[in-house]
């Protein structure tokens, strides 16, 4: 016979304002099965779940329910209460009258009566729970990050000085990201490059960390702590063991004359065929691009493997496929800038002189196509006026971006800054709606380019640019005078909004992690897990979860490295046992249950006999990957799976429970 | 709607930092939060209330700011300098606004203001001290209403609230040799400042 003792939880005013629990409490003491039930002012507390411990004991109980807030909240309290005196954990649970009724409810009388039904539900399930133990799997000590920009780099360098193996995938030639575009960083103006490139190199000399770029992740399989992940290293062309970096191969690529336009200039500079995105690239290796190498379109050319000193060039290369398996995998994709062409009032794609902010960086920057001089990209000539506008894309609704994209506040600030810097007679005005300044140094910084910089700050967002006479005009308003605002500019750089980089669908896919309506990866809890993601093992850091700068994106990566590193350190993982089970006998092998899994967790096992004859093959559900949301068990035609902790037998008895 | 303001041509710099250095105020530091207008006990009767003349000032539209009558209704309590909170000294900012208009010859929007605060200057200057029949008779004939509010001068006689005849104050030759070099300052100060308008506009 059952023996279950009942625990009405007031939580201060919370539920007993609403509901009433003493009589709920009356109630249930009622209730076929249940031996002991009382109310407590905080069930949580230590004497609440003392109170519990004692009650075990006492009345020798085979089955808890906690009537009190969401079990997201203390299902794990109760349930290590339980444990600690030797109550299987899995027979304890929660009755939600806190959430799921004094909360949501006015009427007393009636919410009274829906916490007897909850609690007495729950009393009806617990009757029927089993002791479950929980799952133990073993755990490869080698973390994947895909990624290798600041995010990921940091990322991959915290996992590797802690110790383990890490992997870092790029899909560019060199590692670095967008950091290693910009010239100056908010609010320090410390050298992107010479803050970015040590850590750079540090990655290239870490015995613990195996860089792959210009390759990317083609198959993710398997679950936390045992992912075999497949990358396709795609063909450079040039031999990575051969090649020294030496440059003469960049040097003499006919191609050069042509003007490949550059990447990593954002089309503000060129580069030749065979090339390294920047001097410092890590690694220091060239590609061929295939698509404009003279070679591979025309069949003939073949300098750069004529003067390579060491006969690295190797154009019969192919795409190459390799197998590692890690434990853990941190996802750092970044961000790109949506396409300005969504504005065609600020006429950009048809204006040179209009252009975004990461092009703007590249002006700046001394390492730049313009060598740090603020040329227009029209004809050349010093820009003395320049306009910036913010929100060009996010906060806009109707754009279908109604985000904040959080960087460009503070970019515009440090552009306005270091154009001021660069050219001392220039002027330079700033269209905004509102000053995001927030973080350390932040909003100082903003003041700065305004007070002694002479920014001039224009509240209003610009409704229209056209050229007249090689000069771009802007049309908008400040509405802090109420005057409407025409400004005659040289380069207008408009702040566009960060969206997730390219082909996040596809990796979202392969990992099995959830993206919200943006693209962005989501985090498992906005506020209390927001660098995990609801799949075990697989991590966020950067912007590829939201727009973020340097400091939050390393700050999470770091987070995200701390996560992975504790997994490492422990000897197994312990994973929930309420997963799905199937009964072999009665399995047909239909493997509807295998389509309908999300999480690929459903395999296929042959059932022979003692001679080793096929009998059957039936579906098998891997306990590491099974996440226990039970899509299979409601898939099934013969009710050949259940889950653990949530059988068919229980949830009917539950069903059967409210009809009383 | 008001035209449209050619920021590139139209805006002077050389006002604002004009404003700024003879007021010894950064008026870059104003952010617009509006609190000088909120609390100005006289913002009913502006035209422009304060924050936004900070904000014309920032933007370098001189006749905008030079021509508003909030410069001269200011009563100078100092109740927004006292709240600011970027440091800026508002009431003072509109003191120098007053020199710039006067010496600009903007004083149409409040004549009667401007010719009260020139008598009542005068009168001391000469005097040392207001006397104040004086002061309203010449107040009235200069605006051309010579009887305005005879009746009350009359019952303010009559009570002993008003002196028949000037005080004297001692060392009027002194404080009349401290006026001259205040104004020695100011028109050296007003001519360098058209100088340099002049030669920015040739």
């Amino acid at each position: 016979m059952p023996r279950i003792g009942v625990f009405v939880c007031h939580c201060g005013v919370n539920i007993a304002a609403t509901v009433d629990v003493e009589r709920v409490k009356d109630e249930l003491a009622k209730h076929p099965g249940v031996v002991y039930s009382t109310d407590y002012r905080y069930v949580c507390s230590d004497p609440g779940q003392k109170l519990i411990q004692d009650a075990i004991r006492e009345h020798n109980l085979t089955g808890v329910v906690v009537a009190a807030c969401s079990p997201c909240m203390h299902e794990a309290t109760f349930r290590t209460a339980c444990a600690s005196v030797g109550l299987n954990p899995y027979l304890c649970e929660m009755a939600n009258i806190r959430e799921h009724c004094s909360w949501v409810h006015q009427d007393k009388e009636a919410a009274t009566r829906k916490a007897i039904e909850l609690t007495r539900i729950m009393v009806e399930k617990v009757k029927r729970n089993q002791e479950l133990y929980p799952i133990y799997i073993d755990v490869t000590k080698r973390a994947l990050v895909i990624g290798g920009g600041i995010a990921g780099i940091q990322a991959a360098l915290d996992i590797a000085d802690g110790g383990y193996d890490v992997v870092l995938v790029e899909r560019e030639p060199s590692i670095g990201g967008h950091m290693a575009q910009l010239s100056e960083t908010f609010p320090t103006l410390d050298c992107s490059q010479c803050i970015l490139t040590p850590k750079m190199v540090q990655v290239r000399q870490h015995q613990k960390i195996k860089l792959y770029t210009y390759s990317v992740v083609e198959d993710v399989r398997g679950y936390i702590g045992n992912f075999e992940v497949t990358i396709r290293k795609k063909a450079r062309s040039v031999r990575e063991d051969l090649c020294t970096g030496c440059g003469l191969c960049m040097q003499r690529c006919p191609a050069r004359r042509d003007g490949i336009p550059s990447e990593f200039d954002r089309g503000l500079g060129t580069r030749p065929a065979i090339y390294t995105p920047f001097p410092q690239a890590v690694p220091n290796v060239p590609v061929i691009d295939r698509e404009h190498c003279r070679y591979f379109t025309e069949g003939k050319c073949r300098v750069c493997e004529r003067v390579c000193p060491v006969k690295a060039i190797d154009y019969e290369q192919q795409d190459e496929f390799v197998t590692e398996r890690v434990g853990a995998i941190i996802v750092a994709t970044g961000y790109e800038l949506i396409s300005p062409s969504l504005y065609g009032e600020y006429g950009s794609g048809r204006f040179k002189d209009v252009i975004d902010g990461l092009q703007f960086e590249r002006l700046l920057s001394a390492s730049g196509p313009t060598g740090g001089k603020v040329l227009r990209p029209s004809d050349g000539k010093e820009a003395k006026v320049v306009v910036f506008i913010a929100c060009v894309g996010s906060r806009d609704r109707a754009k279908g971006i109604p985000y904040c994209s959080k960087i460009c506040c503070m970019y515009i600030a440090k552009h306005a800054l270091l154009f001021k810097h660069r050219v001392h007679d220039g002027e330079s005005y700033v269209f905004y709606m509102d000053i995001r300044a927030g973080g350390k140094g932040y909003d100082e910084f903003v003041r700065r380019a305004i007070e002694e910089e002479g920014a001039c700050y224009i509240r209003g967002r610009v409704s229209r640019i056209y050229e007249s006479n090689g000069k771009l005009i802007v049309k908008g308003m400040d509405t802090l005078s109420g005057k409407l605002i025409e400004v005659e500019a040289d380069i207008v750089v408009l702040a566009t909004a960060m969206r997730p980089s390219d082909g996040f669908e596809e990796l979202a896919r392969k990992l099995r992690i959830p993206y919200d309506e943006y693209g962005f990866f989501s985090e498992a809890h906005p506020k209390l897990r927001p660098v995990e993601t609801t799949t075990a093992g697989v991590f966020l850091a950067g912007a590829c979860q939201a727009p973020k700068d340097i400091p939050e994106s390393v700050a999470q990566a770091s987070a995200a490295a701390s996560k992975v590193l504790g997994i490492f350190g422990a000897p197994r993982i312990e994973r929930e046992p309420t997963i799905a089970v199937v009964n072999e006998t009665t399995c047909t092998g239909c493997f509807d249950c295998e389509r309908v899994c999300p999480y690929n967790a459903v395999e296929r096992k042959e059932i022979r006999d003692r001679r080793g004859n096929l009998i059957k093959v039936v579906s098998s559900v891997n306990p590491g990957l099974c996440e226990g949301c039970g899509a299979c068990v409601a898939a099934c035609r013969n009710k050949s799976v259940d889950l653990r902790g949530f059988s068919d037998e229980q949830i009917f008895a539950q069903l059967s429970a409210i009809a009383i | 709607m008001s035209d449209v303001v050619k920021l590139t041509d139209m805006r002077l710099k050389e006002f604002t930092a004009e404003v700024e250095r003879r007021s010894g105020q950064r008026i870059s530091q104003c952010y617009q939060c509006g609190k000088c207008s909120s609390g100005c006990p006289m913002a009913f009767a502006m035209d422009i209330d304060p924050a936004r003349i900070m904000r014309l000032i920032q933007l370098g539209l001189r006749d905008d700011v030079l021509k508003s009558n909030t410069i001269w209704i200011c009563a100078a309590c100092q109740t927004c300098t006292t709240r600011c909170p970027q440091e800026v000294e508002i009431a003072h900012v509109m003191d120098t606004l007053r020199i710039m208009a006067l010496e600009a010859g903007y004083t149409d929007s409040e004549r009667e203001t401007v010719e009260a605060l020139s008598q009542f200057v005068e009168n001391i200057e000469r005097r040392g001290r207001v006397f104040e029949p004086e002061l309203a008779l010449r107040l009235n004939i200069a605006l051309g209403r010579p009887f305005k509010d005879f009746g009350r001068g009359l019952q303010l006689f009559a009570r002993g609230k008003l002196p028949m005849l000037p005080e004297k104050i001692k060392g009027l030759k002194e404080l009349r040799s401290i006026w001259e070099k205040v104004k020695k300052l100011e028109r050296v100060e007003g001519e360098r400042h058209v100088n340099a308008h002049e030669t920015q506009h040739s």
